[in-house]
């Protein structure tokens, strides 16, 4: 009974987060094009050499693909905080923590899925090898999952914070530098073990982070 | 026992802490003199890397000292978060601001040390990255506790940041070395020299580490009293 409430708000909420992220469909597209940009600019700054460029590709993709999910932490609990939403959640009686792991499931699902849909056309330009953009691919979708956990709990802890944006952004950043160095270096089991790792603790932080917020 | 946990209010911490600072800030001076007498008069020229060396006595403290510190402070946060012990929260705001600096030191000092030894200023080798990364670490921590105007709410964000931190910290040290052997092949690694290292050696670095202990108990204590005094308007008398 009890378990079978808690599906039915998880089902509830994913269908309320995915019919808001579809018609916030342009954040969606302006971080693409944030992501595309950067990655694409990337080679102006240092040299047209091709070899160099195959050598940093995957280094350049990831950090452009750390920060453009540094774009969507802004916006993942604010707005449902300053429009009461997350309030009302908050008082119902399902666990927390799951309200926390449905939010973050839909944002990975909504600018995650696309990210990785597109680092092909990156890896093209940068002349990987079809093996390379592969894994390149596969290690993104690994890794990006702990990017927006991590995100999750900077994001909770800055609403409503003078200069939120810059703030997260310091201390979500060094905390991203494992799944930096795995993913960027595609050793897709660690990547693997820092997503179980973060699994397990980031939305109990994220949660908790929340409560200070809601519960003032 | 039980007459203890008054000073768990800030209000009667207070006067405890302020007549707490000179017992730590003359031993603090005393041992500083010492050891650097010792650090740069006493010990030995090193045969291999001359009298460079000896900013060593500086350097390795602290680092200790900034590893150690925020071991300490994510403790005391947590314990200020879990009991909600402003005292504690008060502590951890405290001790960061010393531990960012020591760990600034011993990056900056490493720099000195690493030029004319290993002819860089810099090295991307584990332990120096995951030490800039903790320093990054700190900045996260003052950044987020300045940026939010309710302290209370400061105290526990700063707690829930900290303990993430702590968790991350191995991983960062894990990864970063990591990174560094399959990106760099072989590194410079210091020479375990601690077995043959000379008595006046050893002695210079164990005071120099316990003027460090010093010198930050008083500061942290001097800091806590301006954050009591600045939140719980507490008169200043001695």
């Amino acid at each position: 009974m009890k378990a079978a409430s808690h599906l039915v708000m998880f089902r509830w909420l994913l269908r309320r987060e995915l019919i808001l992220a579809w018609r916030r469909k342009s954040d969606v597209m302006s971080m693409l094009a944030f992501f595309v940009i950067i990655a694409s600019l990337f080679p102006l700054g240092v040299d047209p050499d091709s070899r160099l460029l195959r050598n940093i590709a995957p280094g350049v993709v990831w950090f452009s693909a750390l920060l453009a999910s540094m774009l969507g932490l802004g916006s993942l609990f604010s707005s449902d905080y300053t429009d009461g939403t997350l309030e009302q959640m908050w008082i119902s009686p399902q666990p927390r923590i799951l309200i926390v792991a449905g939010k973050i499931l839909v944002q990975c699902l909504s600018t995650g899925i696309p990210l990785v849909l597109i680092s092909p056309l990156l890896a093209l330009q940068f002349g990987l090898s079809l093996s390379e953009m592969r894994l390149l691919a596969v290690s993104l979708l690994t890794g990006i999952p702990v990017l927006h956990l991590i995100g999750s709990i900077g994001s909770a802890l800055t609403i409503g914070v003078r200069g939120g944006g810059l703030v997260v952004a310091l201390i979500v950043l060094p905390l991203c530098v494992p799944v930096l160095v795995f993913g960027a270096g595609r050793n897709v089991p660690l990547v693997g073990a820092v997503l179980a790792l973060t699994l397990v603790f980031a939305p109990w932080a994220a949660a908790s982070a929340l409560g200070i917020v809601v519960e003032d | 026992m039980s007459n203890w946990y008054r000073y768990a209010s800030p209000v009667n911490l207070y006067p405890l802490a302020s007549r707490m600072i000179p017992w730590f800030a003359i031993p603090a001076a005393i041992l500083l003199a010492v050891g650097l007498y010792v650090g740069l008069f006493v010990a030995p020229t090193d045969f291999q890397q001359g009298d460079v060396y000896r900013v060593l006595f500086i350097h390795v403290p602290a680092a200790w000292m900034g590893m150690m510190l925020y071991v300490l402070m994510a403790l005391y946060a947590a314990i200020g978060w879990a009991w909600n012990a402003r005292a504690s929260s008060m502590m951890a705001s405290s001790l960061s601001v010393t531990g960012a600096l020591f760990t600034f030191l011993s990056l900056i000092t490493g720099g000195l040390w690493g030029k004319p030894t290993w002819g860089t200023w810099w090295v991307w080798d584990a332990r120096t990255t995951s030490t800039l990364i903790l320093l990054f670490l700190y900045v996260g921590f003052i950044s987020l506790q300045s940026a939010i105007d309710d302290r209370r709410r400061a105290d526990r964000a700063g707690a829930v940041l900290a303990l993430v931190g702590m968790i991350n910290v191995p991983i960062i040290y894990f990864s970063v070395q990591w990174w560094n052997t399959l990106h760099q092949g072989a590194t410079i690694r210091i020479a375990s020299a601690t077995t043959t290292m000379a008595a006046p050696m050893l002695a210079a670095w164990m005071i120099m580490l316990a003027a460090c202990w010093f010198y930050s108990v008083a500061v942290v204590l001097g800091r806590l009293c301006c954050i009591i005094s600045d939140r719980e308007h507490v008169e200043v008398v001695r």
